[in-house]
């Protein structure tokens, strides 16, 4: 008997009574998918790469951006951004820019002079990439970090397909492009320019590749039929920015009409307009059909662009051409009215679509062609084996994105299909949803406005028309990342748990829980500012 | 303000840590070594927002006086869910005395360290509502007068939680509670009755008088680091949502706080010798309803015919408090 008066028991610790057992439900730590990246074609980690950006971190944020799209700066100038029309913090106040968080990076990295990781191992296989567009260069990217052999053959004199020969300056300045395609080729893939392939399997067979990816693109511009006398001069859309690029600029006239209304008849609208032409576009429907960007529509009119709206070419003559007014019937299809109308017009540049080169394919074996597109499988493999095909060649929405995402999902496959196996993609996470956020813990932070280039100098010359975001705002973009159903390590769970519940495991590891303690109270998962956590039932 | 803003977007101006700030910036909850006062294993009802407003305030206070803390009880749940004999919770030297005798035990701590000529030992009296504005309010007016060097915390769940549920001082007008039953013409707690202690405690003109909620951890750690730094009688009143008491989800203690601030139903301040010197200000206004409406104890109020009135005599309140304390406002001169 040792103990004081009137004590009879030892003191013990509340940790003795494992409250645990009160539980009928569990929080569980998870990472749901974030709408940004749910949304890319290029199927990038944004959430990812932004949470590295928000530290200041630039060079690791573009290594894991990199694992995905090996072209950055091109994509944050080019990319129509559907990760931006998906971002929770569009229904707060305007979605993050992360398109010029991008291109900050992918800026920032030529300046420093990043370079990509070289493959650890070598495979021993030869993969041949036929076109060195976005699609053919994110495929050869990914192929030779897995260790493959890779030569690209091009018909071009250049590197850079549509990005080049499409894409006008004023959007593209060249020595970005340039240094995004050196530093692919810096990994060892081989470039053969000026190398047009006549027959897929003879190129194959000599060059003793092992399995070839397609991508030529689409560059046939469409053609329509219209009654022109012999002095009308009509072009092609396709070869008119490709034009743009040699030394000798296209003879369009003064007054050029471009006919059609997608993204390319503004493209050859705004570049003419450089040139000192008064380009007038013609497009048969009215401008919310139109299938042009809005934003770019909006940039082409600011610059002087005229837009006949609702009007076909019926008749094109010398220095004039006819058009008739048409409406649109119940369905939104134009019929024509009878009213015509007469323009003057030096020159027509017809921007109806493009078609594929399919030349190459002549001849080989299981292929399937429908609609001038090849035919792929969800592994992007033809009808031949060992020949796949992605980008503008194959049925999908023809973008530079999109373009991009095809190339990696088809290296890929490539790669699983050169050792035997079948690729199986991670299952994908639950989104992360507005409503699984907590919105009270984000302070509010309105969008950083890109600066664009003056009016005269847009009009006048190629200089790029939007501006980049510098350290500070870029820093700043990125900072206003919800993070959706992603831990961003704010500690709220740890903090706000009643019950000590929540183990810190230290900068980097995230939180565990205390199943011994925690009641299932379900704070952690309320207080949750990103939706990281999620109540599950118990087995009782 | 005692509040220190930090400039951070997603990165949390009001989340409770930040990986992406200096260690000295982050609140005491974030880090890895606060003192977790209360330990796990306690019996409070799941979701319970006095257990995680104690443990705020203690490791608050904790860290302040670099662990030289001396804590007295007064009898309550929070008494009762950490230490049934023999085991404890807590992870400093803790009393327990009485239901009403907090405020002078603690006085009588504060003397003994005196005496001892053990300044540096800093003494907490904390309790229930009931235990502060009810049974203890004699003693601790008396710990008041005399400016005795504690800091008392009172817990405020607005109503005897422990024994089941019964009206306070300081429990709300319309609330139901198991004396205040929700039936007659009248049903709920009746206006015009109890007292707001924050106001009483400023009459006395001590040092330090200041209101939070669980809903704002970083100005409630600023609130007990600022009370720390005085010498003499200090009062901090923290409100804390019950889901037991109030009818609410156990999920949802912390939202309630916030909506208790947001709407104005709870004033946060801070005065110093009797004088309001800043407070928290609303960030979005809600009327009263959001407020009302998850709680069950106010159930009676909404259903097939909403009693207006009586939500527009609460409303009432809250406007007045928006008013007398400057919510509205960045900051009160």
């Amino acid at each position: 008997m040792d103990k004081p008066f009137a004590i009879t028991l030892d003191p013990g610790s509340s940790l003795a009574n494992l409250t645990g057992s009160w539980r009928t439900r569990k929080p569980v730590y998870l990472d749901r998918l974030p709408p940004c990246n749910n949304a890319c074609p290029a199927g990038e980690n944004i959430q990812g790469w932004l949470f590295h950006a928000e530290a200041g971190n630039y060079e690791q944020a573009w290594r894991t951006l990199t694992e995905n799209n090996p072209l950055p700066a091109i994509m944050g100038r080019v990319c129509y951004h559907p990760c931006e029309t998906a971002c929770n913090r569009g229904q707060l106040d305007d979605a993050v820019g992360i398109n010029s968080v991008e291109r900050f990076l992918g800026d920032e990295a030529i300046k420093c002079g990043w370079q990509f990781d070289k493959p650890a191992t070598s495979s021993g296989k030869k993969v041949l990439v036929v076109g060195a567009g976005p699609s053919g260069l994110s495929a050869a990217y990914h192929l030779a970090r897995m260790g493959h052999k890779v030569e690209i053959q091009e018909a071009g004199p250049m590197a850079g397909g549509m990005m080049r020969f499409g894409i006008p300056k004023y959007r593209l300045p060249r020595e970005v492009l340039d240094a995004e395609v050196q530093r692919i080729l810096d990994l060892g893939v081989t470039l053969r320019l000026n190398t047009k392939v006549a027959n897929i399997e003879q190129s194959m067979k000599e060059g003793g590749f092992d399995a070839a990816f397609l991508a030529v693109g689409a560059h046939i511009g469409k053609r329509t039929y219209i009654p022109a006398g012999d002095a009308t001069k009509i072009l092609d859309a396709v070869s008119v920015l490709r034009s743009m690029e040699g030394e000798d600029k296209p003879m369009l006239g003064r007054r050029v009409v471009v006919y059609g209304g997608g993204n390319t008849a503004i493209d050859v609208a705004r570049s003419v307009k450089r040139m000192g032409a008064e380009p007038i576009i013609v497009y048969r429907r009215t401008r919310d059909k139109a299938p042009a960007h809005d934003f770019e529509i909006e940039e082409a009119l600011q610059e002087g662009v005229m837009i006949k709206w609702l009007s076909t070419i019926k008749q094109a003559g010398e220095g004039e051409i006819t058009v008739e007014k048409m409406q649109l019937d119940e369905k939104g299809f134009p019929q024509p009215t009878g009213e015509f109308e007469t323009l003057a017009a030096d020159s027509v540049v017809l921007a109806l679509g493009q078609d594929v080169d399919l030349s190459l394919l002549e001849g080989v074996s299981g292929l399937e062609i429908k609609d001038g597109t090849v035919q792929v499988g969800p592994n992007m493999m033809t009808g031949h084996d060992g020949i796949f095909a992605g980008g503008d060649m194959v049925p999908s929405e023809r973008t530079v994105t999109v373009g991009v995402g095809h190339g990696k999902k088809a290296a890929r496959h490539i790669d699983a299909w050169l050792r035997g196996t079948v690729y199986e993609s991670a299952p994908k996470h639950e989104i992360a949803t507005f409503d699984k956020l907590n919105l009270w813990y984000y302070s509010d932070a309105p969008k950083t406005v890109r600066p664009m280039l003056d009016i005269i100098r847009r009009q006048s010359s190629f200089d790029e028309v939007q501006g980049g975001l510098d350290e500070s705002n870029a820093l700043f973009e990125a900072r206003r990342c919800l993070s959706c159903g992603n831990c961003f390590e704010c500690d709220n769970c740890y903090g706000v748990c009643p019950d000590n519940a929540v183990i810190k495991l230290g900068p980097g590891r995230r939180f565990e829980f205390n199943y011994d303690y925690c009641k299932g109270c379900g704070i952690c998962v309320s207080e949750c500012p990103c939706g990281a956590i999620k109540m599950v039932a118990e087995d009782i | 303000m005692t509040f220190q803003p930090i400039k951070f977007y997603q990165t949390g101006t009001f989340t409770v840590g930040n990986r992406l700030l200096t260690p000295e910036q982050r609140s005491v909850q974030s880090h890895l070594d606060r003192s977790n006062a209360i330990n796990s294993g306690h019996r409070a009802c799941q979701g319970c927002g006095e257990a995680l407003g104690a443990r705020y305030a203690i490791d608050a206070a904790m860290e302040a006086t670099n662990s030289q803390l001396i804590a007295v009880n007064a009898t309550g749940c929070l008494e009762v869910f950490t230490t049934p004999y023999p085991e404890t919770s807590w992870q400093l030297p803790w009393m327990h005395s009485l239901f009403g005798n907090a405020a002078a035990v603690a006085t009588g701590v504060a003397a003994a360290m005196k005496v001892k000529g053990r300044s540096e030992v800093r003494v907490v009296a904390q309790g229930g509502d009931g235990g502060t504005t009810d049974i203890g309010f004699g003693c601790l007016s008396g710990m008041f007068e005399r400016n005795d060097d504690v800091l008392y915390i009172c817990y405020d769940n607005e109503a005897y939680m422990n024994t089941g549920v019964q009206r306070s001082s300081a429990t709300p007008p319309a609330a139901r509670t198991a004396t205040t039953m929700s039936v007659g013409p009248e049903p709920g707690n009746v206006f015009g009755q109890g007292k707001f202690l924050p106001a009483i405690a400023m009459a006395h003109e001590i040092p330090y008088v200041a209101t939070a909620t669980v809903a704002d951890l970083r100005d409630l750690e600023a609130k007990v680091k600022r009370a720390m730094e005085f010498r003499g009688a200090r009062y901090i009143h923290i409100l804390v949502p019950c889901p037991l008491g109030w009818g609410t989800a156990s999920h949802d203690s912390i939202r309630i706080a916030r909506l208790a601030h947001e709407t104005g139903v709870f004033p946060v301040f801070e005065a110093e010798y009797g004088v309001q010197v800043s407070a928290l200000p609303i960030r979005k206004q809600l009327p009263v309803e959001e407020y009302l409406k998850p709680q069950k104890r106010f159930a009676h109020l909404f259903g097939a015919k909403p009693k207006v009135e009586v939500i527009a005599r609460l409303q009432a309140r809250a406007d007045r408090n928006i008013s007398r304390y400057g919510l509205l406002q960045k900051e009160v001169a």
